[in-house]
Parts: structure tokens; sequence; C-alpha cells
């Protein structure tokens, strides 16, 4: 950590070139949500001030067109092989790969030549990590996630991490941002590339309404007294027992809530293909897995105060 | 005669590409909007549950996540002849409000106020005269010369770093920037503390959805519960838990709600105010199609038809004729219509005619350019987005089209606003149908709804009081309710303007689903007699400082807050007609 705030002292903040494709924005905007009062340095604006040199991000930056794409180019060049590449949105391929163009460039034309810099892919959401909701049956635009366009060899492979929920949890991307600027290295990843510090436990493990589900006591309407009394909401479709996430842990709004917490069940937005589970939002899960068995908050990486 | 193009736009949402044709003296003689994503999130909806087109329909935007959830559950309520308790309209009334009130701060900063601050010149400023600034007018704790000389000093050692990340290659040198340096450091720290803001204030949307970006939506009323116990006199209150809508989620919503209406009132509206008596020749341009709608919003009471009694009213402007006001019909099929001449899209009876939403159908047909391309034709199909008419016309929504109803309509609070603001300008009421008088109009929506949270909060938390612990009907929850047939229309006033969704449900599932969302209607392409769009005509005889700096038409298109999310039609192969979503709000 001392030497990271030495070097950072005297180098340059490492460049990250954000790069939008297939996508609704809402992982921005979870971006923005992230901080105060849950970790006063995990915010936007510490990191693109101190942290990070946030080279390119559409909805935020100040140039447009041609002076945007300069900048862009510029950044990738001057940091080949080592800037941080962010994704957000699924890709349109083969015959569908001008359903998405910038600048007059197709979509994966402008990923394939983004990626080949990179020294780190961090796909962000569900839609850059697994496909999410374009890719849903029968992905009319043949939309793909950057690990299958890599397994496919449409893209090169470089070292990735997958941070999914639709959208990731503000901390949960701001806080693998974090890990990765402290320690230079990777986090540990789950079979699916996610980080195990945020991913490690399911929704359910953690729910406050366990004690209810242990107890055998479920609600089985909206706002029916056991929903008034915080039982189970497996009953109205709830997918917390086979879903990865930190939502029930680090929860949400800087620790505010969590979806099965203000009542709703957990859609499950950070697994492939949710969009397509039987059943759908509101059909039972059938589905139990396990986790770690803890349910303590994930300790937040700490960046070093400014 | 040259091209400018502007792709992609920035500081907007989702994928935009402007192209503006300027004669030899360099005045904008034509210009092109095109929408240049498309993912298809209709066929995804298709044969689905309509319980959960909420969630789908969600993930249209990311930025607008409130509205195309309450769009979708409202469509299929209407359909359904569903009706929620008073509690949720109160709730749902505070997750659109605060949304909205949240979104277009950020916009103001985040997204527009680049166009006209100089970062460069914040960072020479004297932070003692920076604090003189804003005396007269707001109370707001941080306007102090230790505090402006703070960010001012974090901004200089950013500067110094040579790396300039998200305000690398801006115009700084371009000379249409009019602020003094005082006034840049001033709306620059206001910047900063936006994003501080809003991440505090929709901790309220955290209390009753769960979580925000994409809160938790049902059919039926919302899906949070009050959590009640009796207190010391036997009587249910709301009581501390670890789930449901608790007495200390109910203080924080307040906090929120105050903090909220502080920033608006001591920031934004003063902000607002100040930058738009620099740039008063901005009050003469970018006017689009003079034609405005609004399909309203806030139910005030328990109606069946929601229209009935709304805070933000219904109504079409045509021509700014504001003392005729004109009703509007969703239902009516000669009323709203989508065209599709400049669309990569087809219908079955060809591109000149124009379809009602609940007879429309969407084919994908991309006829643009599948190679590397400098310039789009405007004589052919050019974006993804439709063309909607009301009654023949081209209209513009969003802020200025509710301010400008609301004032038409005589709503005393917005009266008053536009009017003081006007006299302090030393300005005409023309001076609305502009680029700087949608930036304004746009504060004082924001103030008007700001003002209004507490209400909504105070209503139910007396309805609450009152034992009324309501919050979801489950009459209709279960499709076995349901008939075999049905239709209906959901609407709402998104921040960027009048959003409808169309669903048919057949069977209990979907079976067409459509959404006409605000940015189509303002980025729209030509329509079939070749007149364009609110964008395109938005931005006729601009000209440019610098050839190469576009930031005059940036300054227009931000002004409308765009928002490209998506501009999804697909086909419905089983009944071979179209399915289709557009775009986002």
């Amino acid at each position: 950590m001392k030497a990271f705030t030495q070097a950072l002292g005297a180098a340059q903040r490492p460049s990250v070139i954000w790069m939008s494709f297939q996508h609704c924005t809402g992982c921005s905007e979870s971006l923005m949500r992230s901080g105060s009062p849950l970790s006063d340095r995990l915010t936007v604006e510490n990191l693109i001030l101190n942290f990070i040199s946030l080279d390119y991000h559409e909805t935020l930056q100040v140039a447009a067109g041609a002076a945007a794409e300069d900048a862009r180019m510029a950044a990738m060049k001057a940091n080949f092989g080592k800037y941080i590449l962010i994704v957000d949105g699924s890709v349109p391929t083969a015959e569908n790969e001008w359903w998405l163009a910038v600048n007059g460039h197709s979509g994966l034309s402008l990923l394939h030549e983004a990626v080949a810099g990179a020294g780190l892919v961090l796909a962000l959401g569900a839609c850059a990590t697994f496909g999410g909701i374009p890719a849903a049956f029968p992905n009319p635009s043949k939309a793909m996630g950057v690990s299958d366009l890599m397994d496919k060899g449409m893209i090169d492979k470089k070292p990735l991490i997958n941070i999914s929920g639709c959208p990731p949890i503000p901390e949960v991307i701001t806080g693998t941002i974090a890990y990765y600027l402290v320690n230079q290295a990777m986090p540990p990843l789950d079979a699916l590339g996610r980080p195990l510090v945020f991913f490690g436990k399911t929704v359910h493990d953690c729910c406050p309404r366990l004690d209810h589900f242990n107890a055998g006591e479920f609600a089985t309407s909206f706002d029916d007294d056991g929903a008034r009394k915080g039982h189970c909401l497996l009953m109205l479709g709830c997918k917390g027992p086979d879903t990865f996430n930190a939502c029930t842990t680090t929860k949400w709004n800087q620790g505010t809530s969590s979806p099965t917490q203000a009542g709703h069940g957990c859609i499950g937005c950070s697994e492939p293909n949710f969009w397509d589970k039987p059943g759908g939002v509101y059909g039972f899960s059938s589905g139990f897995k396990t986790g770690d068995g803890t349910c303590a908050a994930p300790v937040l990486p700490s960046l070093p105060l400014i | 005669m040259s091209t400018i193009v502007i792709d992609p736009v920035t500081r907007i949402e989702g994928h935009l590409r402007i192209e503006a044709e300027t004669d030899k003296s360099g005045v904008v003689t034509s210009a092109l909007s095109s929408g240049t994503m498309m993912r298809g999130i209709e066929i995804i909806l298709k044969n689905r549950d309509p319980r959960e087109a909420w969630a789908f329909t969600q993930r249209i935007c990311g930025v607008c996540t409130v509205v195309h959830g309450m769009t979708s559950v409202r469509a299929v309520e209407d359909a359904l002849g569903y009706t929620i308790p008073t509690n949720a309209r109160h709730i749902r009334n505070l997750l659109m409000g605060s949304q909205l009130v949240q979104d277009q701060v950020t916009h103001f900063y985040q997204l527009t106020s680049m166009d006209w601050i100089n970062v460069v010149s914040a960072s020479q400023a004297n932070p003692t005269t920076t604090a003189e600034l804003q005396k007269c007018h707001s109370k707001w704790p941080n306007n102090t010369s230790a505090y402006f000389e703070s960010v001012r000093q974090k901004l200089a050692n950013f500067i110094a770093s040579g790396q300039l990340g998200l305000f690398s290659n801006g115009y700084w040198d371009n000379p249409g920037y009019k602020l003094p340096p005082e006034m840049n450091l001033m709306l620059f720290a206001h910047w900063l503390e936006a994003l501080e803001w809003q991440r505090k204030v929709l901790r309220m949307q955290a209390i009753f959805g769960g979580r925000n970006p994409h809160p938790n939506f049902t059919i039926g009323g919302v899906a949070c519960s009050f959590h009640m116990a009796p207190n010391a006199a036997g009587i249910l209150v709301p009581a501390p838990g670890s789930t449901g809508v608790d007495q200390a989620g109910l203080d924080l919503v307040q906090s929120c709600i105050t903090d909220m209406r502080n920033f608006v009132v001591q920031v934004l509206r003063p902000d607002v105010l100040a930058l738009a008596s620099y740039y008063k020749d901005w009050f003469t341009r970018g006017e689009g199609v003079g034609n405005f709608l609004t399909y309203g919003e806030y139910p005030q009471d328990d109606n069946a038809d929601l229209a009935k009694n709304l805070f933000v009213p219904r109504g079409a402007i045509l021509d700014r004729n504001l003392s005729n006001i004109q009703s509007v019909d969703l239902r009516k099929t000669d009323e709203v219509q989508e065209l599709i001449p400049s669309s990569w899209l087809g219908y079955t009876k060809g591109k000149s005619i124009g379809l009602h939403p609940f007879q429309g159908e969407t084919t994908p047909d991309y006829t643009g350019p599948k190679a590397p391309y400098d310039k789009l034709d405007a004589s052919k199909p050019y974006s993804w987005m439709k063309t909607p008419h009301w009654k023949g016309h081209h209209m513009e929504v969003g802020p200025l089209a509710r301010v400008l109803v609301m004032y038409g309509k005589r709503t005393a609070s917005v009266r008053d606003h536009v009017d003081s603001a006007l006299k302090d300008l030393g300005l005409s009421f023309d001076a609305m149908y502009s680029t700087m008088g949608r930036i304004l109009a746009q504060s004082i929506d924001t103030h008007v709804v700001a003002d209004q949270l507490q209400v909504w909060f105070n209503q139910l938390t007396a309805n609450v009081a009152g034992g009324d612990f309501k919050t979801h009907n489950a009459a209709k929850f279960n499709p076995s309710t349901w008939p075999a047939s049905c239709k209906g229309v959901g609407f709402t006033e998104a921040p960027r303007g009048a959003l409808g969704h169309w669903v048919t449900i057949d069977a209990a599932k979907i079976s067409n689903y459509q959404c006409i969302v605000p940015t189509t209607w303002n980025a729209a392409p030509r329509d079939t007699g070749g007149k364009g769009g609110p964008y395109e005509m938005a931005l006729l005889k601009h000209t440019l400082a610098v050839s190469s700096q576009p930031l005059e038409l940036l300054r227009t298109i931000h002004s409308f807050n765009p928002c490209m999310a998506c501009a999804v039609h697909i086909m419905d192969p089983r009944q071979d007609e179209t399915l289709k979503v557009t775009v986002c709000a």
C-alpha cells in the first residue's frame, strides 16, 4: 500500500477506457451511486480525480464526436498493453453486427481494437458479462458478452474480470477497481470470473428474511400478513437461493437496503441467462446453492487517503 | 458548404449521431439525427408473463430507471382494470418525483453544464469573489471562500497533473465560453457537489424499491410493506424491523426529500438563473417545432382513470398557442401514430403509412452502410428511430412542454416561477422557445416537483397514521382471474417527457408490447413530407464560432436531454405482425 501511494505521487494515474455497447447506462448510474456513507473513498469523484485517468466515458466526458474519439485513440496509444478497458453492454454480431455503430464503425470492430491493447478487461453488468437482456431468448441481435467473444476468438483473449448484476452493486464496481489498483493484480475469481469476495455468497445465505425461511414462514402474496412480518419471499419467485451476489451483505445505495429486504423477490440478475429461468420472475426457484457460509459484509478494498 | 459530424454525441444516454450541413457562411441549413443502436427487447417480451414486463422494460434505460417500470405496470393494470391502494399511489409518486428531481439535477450539472462552463478558467478564479456571487440569492452553506479555494486547488492540481481524463480535448479555448472565472469555479464546485448529492438523496428509492438503479415494481401496487407493531397505546405504527418500511426508513425518506429540495432551491435554481444571465443570446435560438405534448403524471386521487386528476396535466400545444391546450387520447387511432419513412424498419403496407401503437408493426430492415462510413444519406432511411406524430405533427416533449402546458393551464406555481425568472432576466415570454428556455424550464419543472415530494410524503404518512397500511391489492395478481384477451396503455412523464407503453395480453401472455418514448419524439428523423423532427429543426440557423468545434450544436442537443437507449423493433413471427419497443425515456 505504501509503495502504491508513493508511486501514485510520482507516476501517472492508470488510464481507464470505458466503452459502452448495447447498454442502458444503468452500470454508469450504479458507478455514480458508490461511496459515502458506506465508504468515503470509493466515490466516482475520488477515483477520477485522484486514482485513475478516465480517458473515455461517453456519458460523462466533456469532449464529443471527433474530439472524444481522438482522446480515446491517444490514450490507447500512449498506454498500449496497459490500460484498463471497462466494457458495459453486449455486442451484436454476425449479420446484425451493424445494429450498433459509433462514429461510423461497428461496435464489434471498436471492441476488437480496444481489447487488443488492454492490460485488463473489466466486463461490467449482465450484458457485458453474460449477454444480458439483448441476449435473452430469442436474442434478436445475436448479442454476446465479452467472455463469449473471447472464447470464440472474435476478440483477443486478455485478463478478464466479470462484474455481473443488472446493474452491479456500486461498491462492487469501485471495490474491484480499487483492489486492482492497490494490489496490481486480479482478485481471486469464481468459476464465472467474478471476484469471490463479492460473489462468494448467495443472496439467500444472508437475507434478512432467512430466519423465517428456516422456520418455514413464507409470504404468499405481496403485502399479506407474512410479507408485513418479513417472511421469506420464495413463494413469490425469489431467486435468492441460486444467485451469488452481495445484495444482502454490502446492500444497495450505501448500505441502505436490498431488493429482498424491501419486499420483492430477487430476480437473479447476477447469474447467466437469468431472464430465461423457467417460470420467469414470479416462478418458483428450484435450485438451492450454498455459498461460503458466512454473512459478514465484504471488507471493501481501501484506497489511500489523498 | 460542409458537413459537421458529431458521433458519438457524448454526455447523453446512449448512441446518437448528428450531422449538420452548413452553407458558405457557416450557418446550419439542414441537420440529421440518427439513433445508431438497437437491441430487440420486444421480441424478447413476447409470450412472457405480463407481470414481469416491468423488469424487462426497465432495462430499456438505466438512467430513467423508474419510468419504464412504472409505465409498464400501469399498462398491464390498465388492461386488467386493476386498481392500486392509496399508499401505493403515494409511494409511486414519490419514486417518480424523486427520479425526476435527481435526474434533472444530474442532467444539468453532469451532462449539460460543461457546454457553458470552462474548467480551465475555473482554476484561475478568485475564491473570495466566488463566494460573493450567490450571497443574495442562496443560503447554501458551502458557498464560502474557503470551500471554493479548496475546490480550486483540487482542480488546479488535477490540471497540473497533465492528465485531464474526462476533461481532455474539451473546447476550452472556444470563444463561446463567456463566464468569468468565478462563475466557472462556482459551477464546477456544484458539478462535484451534485455527484455527492444524487447518491445521497436516492437512498429513499432503496427504502421503497430495494435499490437504485433498477428498483422493484409490481402490478397491483408496490412490493414493499409497512413493518408495523403496536405502540404503548396498542395502536399499530411503523416499527423497527429488518425488512419492510419501518420508522427509520420513513425518517430517511424525509431527510432525502429535505436534501433534495434544499439543493434544488439553493443551488440549481440560482445557478441556472446566473448562467442564463451570461448567455441571453441563447434565448433566441434552438426552438424545435413549436408544438408540445404531455401525457401528464402524478395522480392526485384514486380514480380508476389515472388521467382524470394529474398534478402535471396532459395536453397538446400547436404553434405556440398556449390559450388552446388540446386534449389528448392515447387510445384514439388517429392521434398518436408512428411513421417510418426514414427508419431502418418496414411495414407490411409500405413505408408511407402511419400506425397507432395498438396496430403497430415493425420489421427491422437495416439498409444503412455495412462498412465504416463518414456520412449518412438523408434521402434514404438513416436511423433506428421511428417518427412519431400527434395528429400529423412532430411534437416536442420534456420539461419545456410540461412547463408550457402548466403555464397555459394556469398552474399558479409555474406561472410565478416563469414570470419572475423572465422578469429578472429582462426577457419576454417568447424567450422560452429556445435552447436556454429549455434549460430554464427544466429547473422550474424540477422545483415544482421537489416542492410536491413533501406533499405526497405527508399524505402517505397521514394515511398510514390513520390506520391504512395497505400497499398492494392482491385481487388480480393471479392470471387465472384475467380475461382471455385485453389491452391497455400506460403513461408517464419521464424526465425527458411523455412516455407510453401499449400492451396486448392474450391467454395471460404478452402478444404485443410497444413503447413510444420521449427521445423518439424529440430525436425523430424526417417524416413522410420530409420535415425534420425537433432536434433536426432546432439546429437550423446555428453558426459555429470555430468550425472544428461543434460546441453550439451540442448546447442545443443537450438542452433536450437525449436518451437513446434503444430503438428496438421486432417482428412477431407467430402473428406475422410486429412487436416493437422504441427507446428510452
